[in-house]
C-alpha cells in the first residue's frame, strides 16, 4: 500500500511528480498548523501580560516572557468565590482518577477473563448487558444517580466520584480484556486446570503475565477518560470536590473581577498536561484503546 | 462447600459487576423512564400521568432549538470530519517521511478534555481580541468573524472545535484501515496501469465500508453526548442559540428544578442513540457469531 506514489513514475512526468510531491507536502503543513495553532496560541498567551494581550496580536509571540499568569492560575485565580487557583482541584482529579482507574482496571481483567475463559452459559448474555451499558448517553442516569449517591451517604465526596467512574467504566474495561483474552488458546486454562490450578491461580501466574500491553492500554484509556471527564464531575461534586475540569471551567466563566485571558490559559494547559503527557510518552497505546474502545464488540 | 466455590468461581467473580450494571444502568434507565411520565418537579413523583412531560417537552421552543441544533451540528460534525480524516489519512499513506511526528500532531487534541478545547476556541474567536481583532490590526478593518457572539452562526463555532478535537482520531481509524487492505490486489492494480485515484476510489475506499460504519457509530455518539464542548465554549448561548439536548437536559435538572422536564429529554436522547447504536451492536455479535 506504502509504495503507490512512488510507482508509475516514468521520465516524462517526473517533474510532475515531484510538483506533486511539494504539493502533498504543503497539505500536511497546513494542516499541520491548523492542529497546531489552538495550543500555539495557549501557550504564547498564557506567557503574555494583560496589557500585551490587549494591545497586541493573536499569534505574536511574547514580546517579555512571564510566568505571573502561571502562578495566578496554579494557586491564585478565582473560581467563584474561592481564590486558590486549580491547584486543589488538579490534586482533586488525582484522587479521584487513580482509584478509580485502578479498581475499574482490576475489575475489568477478572470480568475479561471469566468472559473469555471460563464460558458459563448466559456468560455472553451478561457480557452484551455490560457491552451496552458503554453506550447509553449518561444524561438518562444522572438523576437517579444523584439520589443514590445521596442516599449512600457520599453525595458531593471524592469516593462518590469514584465509585461513579468506577461503575460507568466497567464496560469498557471488561471488553478490552475480553478482546484481549479471547486470543489466548482456551487449551491453556483447560491444561492448567488438569494440573490442578485453579480460577485464581491460572489467572495469577498464566494470564496476568501476558497481560503487560491491555493493560497499558487500558489504564490509559480510564484516565484519560477520567481525568477529562466534566458532566460527572459537575453534577456530582461540591465546593470543596471538583475535578480541574470543573474548576477550570468555573475560572473561564467566573465573571468577578477583569477578565485574564492569559491565566485562563494556563489554567487550561495545567489541565490538559496530564492527558498531553500520557499521549506524548504512550501514543501507541493511547491510540490502540481509541480504535478497540470505539471499533470492536 | 469449598467444590461448590471452586465450581462457581467464574460466576461469583462476574456477579458483583453485573448486578452494578443491571442496577446502576438497566435500573436507573428504568427510574428515568418512569418519571418522564409523572409530573415531577422539583421532586421525584411516582404515580403515572402519561406522556404530559413529552408534550411540554416537543412545545418547548428551547427543546426545539437544542434538537435542531443537534441535527445541524451532527450532520456537519459528523460529515466534515470523516471527509477530513480521510483526506488526511489518504495523504499521509503516501509514503511520507515525517509521517509519525505528522500523526501525533493531527492526534493530540483528541487527548485533551472538551473543557480544554472549549477554552482555547473561546479565546481564539473571541470577537474582541481573537481572530477578527487580529486581521483587522492588519488593517483589514471590515473584517468580521463573530460568530461566537451571533445567535445564528454560534453553533458552527460548535462544530468547528468539535471537528478539531475529533478529526484526527477519524485519521488514525482511516489510517489504520487503508494499512490493512489486501497489499496484492493494489500491486495487481498498477501492474494493469490502473491510476492511483481509480484504485483508491474503486479498490481501497469501497474495501473500507465497515470503518466508514465505526467512525459514523462513533462520531455521532461523540455527538450526542457533547455537552462539555458547549459550556466551555458558548454555554449554551447567545441566549439558548448553541443548546443541545445534553445542555438542556443539564439545565432543567440542576439549574430549574425539573425533573420531569430533565427526564423525558434524557429518554429522548437516549432514543437516538439506540436507534443508531442498536443495529450497529446487533450486526456486530451477530457476524461475530457465525
Amino acid at each position: 500500500m506504502s509504495d503507490l506514489s512512488m510507482s508509475q513514475a516514468t521520465g516524462q512526468n517526473r517533474t510532475g511528480k515531484i510538483i506533486l510531491r511539494w504539493v502533498l507536502y504543503l497539505a500536511l503543513g497546513l494542516f499541520a498548523l491548523f492542529y497546531l495553532m489552538p495550543l500555539f496560541v495557549m501557550i504564547t498567551t498564557s506567557l503574555k501580560s494583560l496589557d500585551e494581550i490587549r494591545t497586541g496580536d493573536l499569534i505574536a509571540l511574547p514580546r517579555d516572557v512571564t510566568l505571573d499568569a502561571w502562578r495566578t492560575a496554579w494557586s491564585g485565580a478565582c473560581t467563584g468565590i474561592q481564590c486558590e487557583g486549580v491547584r486543589p482541584y488538579f490534586w482533586n482529579s488525582i484522587l479521584i482518577a487513580i482509584p478509580a482507574v485502578a479498581i475499574s482496571t482490576l475489575l475489568g481483567a477478572m470480568n475479561g477473563y471469566v468472559v473469555a475463559q471460563w464460558q458459563f452459559r448466559g456468560a455472553n448474555i451478561i457480557f452484551s448487558l455490560m457491552l451496552f451499558g458503554c453506550f447509553i448517553p449518561f444524561q438518562v442516569v444522572l438523576l437517579p444517580m444523584a439520589r443514590m449517591l445521596g442516599i449512600m451517604g457520599i453525595a458531593g465526596t471524592i469516593p462518590g466520584l469514584i465509585f461513579v467512574h468506577v461503575i460507568y467504566g466497567l464496560g469498557f474495561t471488561t471488553l478490552f480484556f475480553r478482546n484481549y483474552y479471547v486470543s489466548i488458546p482456551s487449551e491453556l486454562t483447560k491444561a492448567a486446570k488438569v494440573d490442578g490450578a485453579g480460577f485464581f491461580r491460572i489467572f495469577w501466574s498464566i494470564f496476568l503475565p501476558l497481560s503487560l500491553p491491555i493493560i497499558v492500554v487500558t489504564v490509559i484509556w480510564q484516565f484519560t477518560q477520567i481525568w477529562n471527564d466534566f458532566l460527572f464531575g459537575v453534577s456530582f461534586s461540591q465546593a470543596g470536590t471538583q475535578p480541574v475540569t470543573v474548576a477550570l471551567n468555573n475560572i473561564v466563566n467566573s465573571t468577578t473581577g477583569v477578565k485574564e485571558y492569559n491565566v485562563d490559559m494556563a489554567a487550561a494547559i495545567i489541565a490538559a498536561l496530564p492527558t498531553l503527557f500520557v499521549y506524548v510518552v504512550a501514543g501507541k497505546y493511547f491510540i490502540r484503546g481509541l480504535t478497540a474502545g470505539s471499533v470492536k464488540g | 462447600m469449598t467444590k461448590w466455590l471452586e465450581q462457581n468461581t467464574p460466576k461469583l467473580v462476574l456477579a458483583p459487576s453485573f448486578i452494578a450494571v443491571l442496577i446502576f444502568v438497566y435500573g436507573f434507565i428504568a427510574w428515568t423512564a418512569w418519571i418522564s411520565f409523572t409530573r415531577s418537579r422539583l421532586l421525584p413523583r411516582y404515580d403515572i400521568e402519561g406522556v404530559i412531560q413529552y408534550e411540554r417537552l416537543f412545545a418547548s421552543p428551547r427543546w426545539d432549538t437544542a434538537l435542531n441544533n443537534l441535527f445541524v451540528f451532527g450532520f456537519l460534525f459528523i460529515v466534515i470530519a470523516m471527509v477530513l480524516g480521510l483526506v488526511l489519512a489518504i495523504l499521509l499513506d503516501q509514503n511520507i517521511r515525517t509521517e509519525g511526528a505528522l500523526r501525533t500532531i493531527y492526534l493530540y487534541p483528541m487527548a485533551l478534555s472538551m473543557i480544554v478545547t472549549g477554552t482555547a476556541w473561546k479565546w481564539i474567536l473571541n470577537p474582541g481580541l481573537g481572530i477578527q481583532a487580529m486581521v483587522r490590526g492588519w488593517g483589514f478593518e471590515e473584517f468580521t468573524f463573530d460568530w461566537l457572539v451571533n445567535p445564528d452562526m454560534a453553533i458552527y463555532t460548535i462544530v468547528l472545535a468539535a471537528i478539531w478535537q475529533s478529526s484526527g482520531f477519524v485519521m488514525a481509524l482511516f489510517l489504520a484501515g487503508l494499512r490493512s487492505v489486501d497489499g496484492e490486489i493494489i500491486k495487481a492494480a498498477q501492474v494493469d496501469g490502473i491510476p492511483t485515484w481509480r484504485i483508491y476510489t474503486a479498490i481501497i475506499i469501497p474495501s473500507m465500508a465497515p470503518i466508514f460504519l465505526s467512525a459514523f457509530i462513533v462520531l455521532s455518539h461523540l455527538a450526542i453526548k457533547s455537552f462539555d464542548l458547549v459550556i466551555a465554549l458558548t454555554g449554551g448561548g447567545p441566549g439558548y442559540a448553541t443548546d443541545l439536548p445534553a445542555t438542556y437536559m443539564y439545565a432543567m435538572a440542576f439549574s430549574r428544578g425539573d425533573i420531569g422536564q430533565a427526564a423525558s429529554s434524557a429518554m429522548i436522547m437516549m432514543m437516538v442513540v439506540f436507534a443508531i447504536v442498536v443495529p450497529y451492536l446487533y450486526s456486530e455479535l451477530r457476524t461475530k457469531d457465525e
